[in-house]
């Protein structure tokens, strides 16, 4: 592991948080172990209370773990703390800059509390208003501003200071889909003008497709880590859905008569197949059952996920996060 | 769940002690005061820009003292028998002058508790600093803002026949300050406990009235029945109110009758407690508060 310090921005072992609610402990995060190579863009996916916050936390030093080390830039995130704050940018879930204040004098504030010298300031603050477009806003207070300018200006505020690391928790959450897909254009370009590492939680899965890495969190550990492509061909199907007159019959008919386990999901009757377009036909001429519709579908990473936490990132936004049974679940 | 941060949670600067060894070598490290003192000073200045943006508040926290001194002072100043030519205007405008910074401070040092819930806070705490400088800017910014504001009040003192001597200035903005920084450390302390916007108010405004009346900002102190006097005795804010009244009436030439009315005699046990005395009394305490609060904050947010 100590040779390959340097490389890593993000380096995580074992990785631990207990939380003791009332009498028995909970256990956030179990154990688990990630390596974020400098300059990419890592997406960390997973349903709520799968421990994503809590470990995004944890690496920002805002959390203390119960076990295990994380290092961040190179710097113990326990032992080292204010080296690894100089050296990480934040971007939190719910919004944290001073309303009352305008723009400029946002980050301004910033810049002095991460040591920025006056020169420093005054030339960063130009530079990442002008990346997120709002140089022509500096001087507004930031009470004026929508909520897609209030996230474009906590981004440019997380990368004043010019961090290595940029963390961010579910940045697009609550945006219209105009301003989230401004957010990642922002981001693809860090991505390929800077070498910054850019740690990112999402619940658009179609965002996480900007990743050059995702990994995926469920039960307070790392189900599955892999590039998107590579995580795409691994659920290897087409997916399957079928609106029937009889969905128990069909069920029991696609495991008998085709050898394929079938599921409910979300009203329809789902399964997973190799190639969708060869086993359509069969459907009609073997099942005996009324089939009203049938959609096939490319693997996407919705499939990933569902895959691999038994849920579509949908359900698991529900309070109760239900799980559903899924036909190609192995 | 997850956003409820139990103490041990807590990085704290002594947490971090086993890493200072290693920590000694880092260059950057070096300038640490330097830039604990520099996010003092940020976070302070930063008080002052909001108190800037925020007009209205400037002209609504000034009215209730201008009301005290003009018309209440007007108005019961032909029943009260100073012993003397001097106006009970001039005796009430020190006391009110302390008073008018109450609210201000305090709402200044309670305003942590909106800093949480607007979620900047985090903004000052995931941030390469202390908690403690965070804390002390706040509690500064505060004071200076509080200050700052009583000067509008501090130069109507002419119109109640108080001398501008620039000496006699000096010594009340000072006593202002310390008087400001007191109520601040007090609301900051209040706001590392309070969590709610709701709870907040009503907890200060239970705080700041009492504290105001108690202070004998309105009323002589010298022949109160005895638990009244052990009341102002046990405030705070009245080691700040009395010897800005007296440094007052020290500046004017009064008879000996006026003298024995209106001047502050403040006795513990039968001790007349010189001014020098009450003004380090209030300074310790605020050293105190402000440094309990900082403690507190560590080991709660």
């Amino acid at each position: 592991m100590s040779d390959t310090v340097g490389e890593a921005a993000i380096e995580v072992v074992g990785l631990t948080k207990r939380y003791p609610s009332g009498g028995t402990p909970v256990d956030a995060v179990r154990g688990i172990d990630l390596r974020v190579e400098a300059g990419q863009t890592y997406g960390f996916l997973g349903p709520n209370g799968a421990g994503k916050s809590t470990t995004i936390e944890m690496l920002c030093t805002i959390r203390n773990p119960t076990a295990g080390t994380a290092r961040v830039a190179g710097y113990d995130v326990v032992r080292q703390r204010d080296q690894v704050r100089r050296r990480i940018g934040l971007v939190f879930q719910q919004q944290t800059l001073d309303l009352q204040l305008t723009a400029e004098q946002n980050l301004r504030f910033h810049a002095e509390l991460y040591g920025l010298s006056r020169a420093d300031a005054d030339r960063r603050i130009g530079e990442v208003l002008e990346m997120v477009a709002l140089a022509d806003r500096r001087g507004d207070q930031v009470q004026r501003f929508s909520g897609g300018m209030r996230r474009r200006l906590e981004i440019a505020r997380g990368l004043v200071h010019a961090p290595q690391v940029l963390f961010l928790d579910e940045p697009t959450i609550g945006l219209d889909p105009q301003t989230r897909a401004a957010i990642w254009d922002h981001l693809q370009w860090l991505r390929e003008n800077t070498s910054i590492t850019v740690f990112v939680t999402t619940h658009y899965m179609d965002e996480a497709e900007h990743c050059d890495r995702i990994a995926i969190m469920d039960h307070g550990e790392i189900v599955v880590e892999d590039t998107p492509e590579a995580l795409k061909s691994r659920v290897g199907t087409d997916r399957i859905a079928l609106r029937t007159d009889d969905d128990e019959l069909a069920i029991t008919r696609v495991r008998e008569r085709l050898g394929i386990e079938a599921g409910m999901h979300e009203g329809q009757v789902t399964l997973a197949v190799a190639d969708g377009a060869q086993v359509v036909p069969r459907l009609f001429t073997e099942l005996g059952v009324g089939i009203r519709s049938v959609t096939v579908t490319r693997p996407s990473l919705d499939d990933v996920f569902l895959t691999y936490t038994g849920r579509t990132i949908r359900d698991s936004e529900g309070p109760q996060a239900p799980s559903s049974p899924f036909a190609g679940r192995r | 769940m997850a956003d409820s941060v139990d103490a041990r949670d807590v990085t704290t600067r002594s947490d971090a002690a086993p890493g200072a060894a290693s920590a000694g070598l880092d260059p950057e490290v070096r300038s640490d005061l330097r830039h604990e003192l520099r996010a003092t000073w940020v976070v302070m200045r930063r008080e002052l820009l909001r108190f800037r943006q925020d007009k209205a508040r400037m002209v609504t926290m000034l009215l209730q003292p201008l009301l005290f001194v003009f018309v209440m002072g007007t108005g019961l100043g032909s029943i009260v028998d100073t012993g003397g030519g001097t106006s009970f205007q001039t005796f009430l405008f020190p006391g009110v002058l302390a008073t008018s910074v109450l609210f201000t401070a305090a709402f200044a040092g309670i305003s942590l508790v909106w800093d949480r819930e607007f979620g900047f806070l985090r903004e000052m705490m995931v941030a390469p600093i202390s908690r403690g400088s965070i804390i002390w800017g706040k509690c500064l910014g505060g004071a200076v803002v509080a200050t700052g504001q009583s000067l509008v009040l501090l130069a109507l003192a002419g119109t109640v026949g108080i001398p501008y001597s620039p000496l006699l200035l000096l010594e009340l903005i000072g006593c202002l300050f310390l008087g400001a920084l007191l109520l601040t450390g007090i609301g900051v302390l209040l706001s590392t406990r309070i969590k709610t916007i709701q709870a907040a108010m009503p907890v200060s405004q239970l705080l700041i009235m009492p504290m105001m009346f108690l202070s004998g900002a309105l009323f002589p102190l010298s022949g109160l029945p005895d638990w009244l006097a052990v009341l102002t005795r046990l405030n705070p804010l009245t080691y700040v109110v009395q010897p800005m009244r007296y440094l007052v009436l020290e500046h004017l030439s009064l008879t000996e009758a006026e003298e024995a009315r209106l001047v502050p005699v403040l006795t513990w046990f039968g001790w007349h407690v010189p001014v020098g005395v009450q003004l380090l009394t209030v300074a310790v305490i605020t050293l105190g508060l402000v440094t309990l609060a900082a403690r507190v904050f560590r080991t709660t947010e």
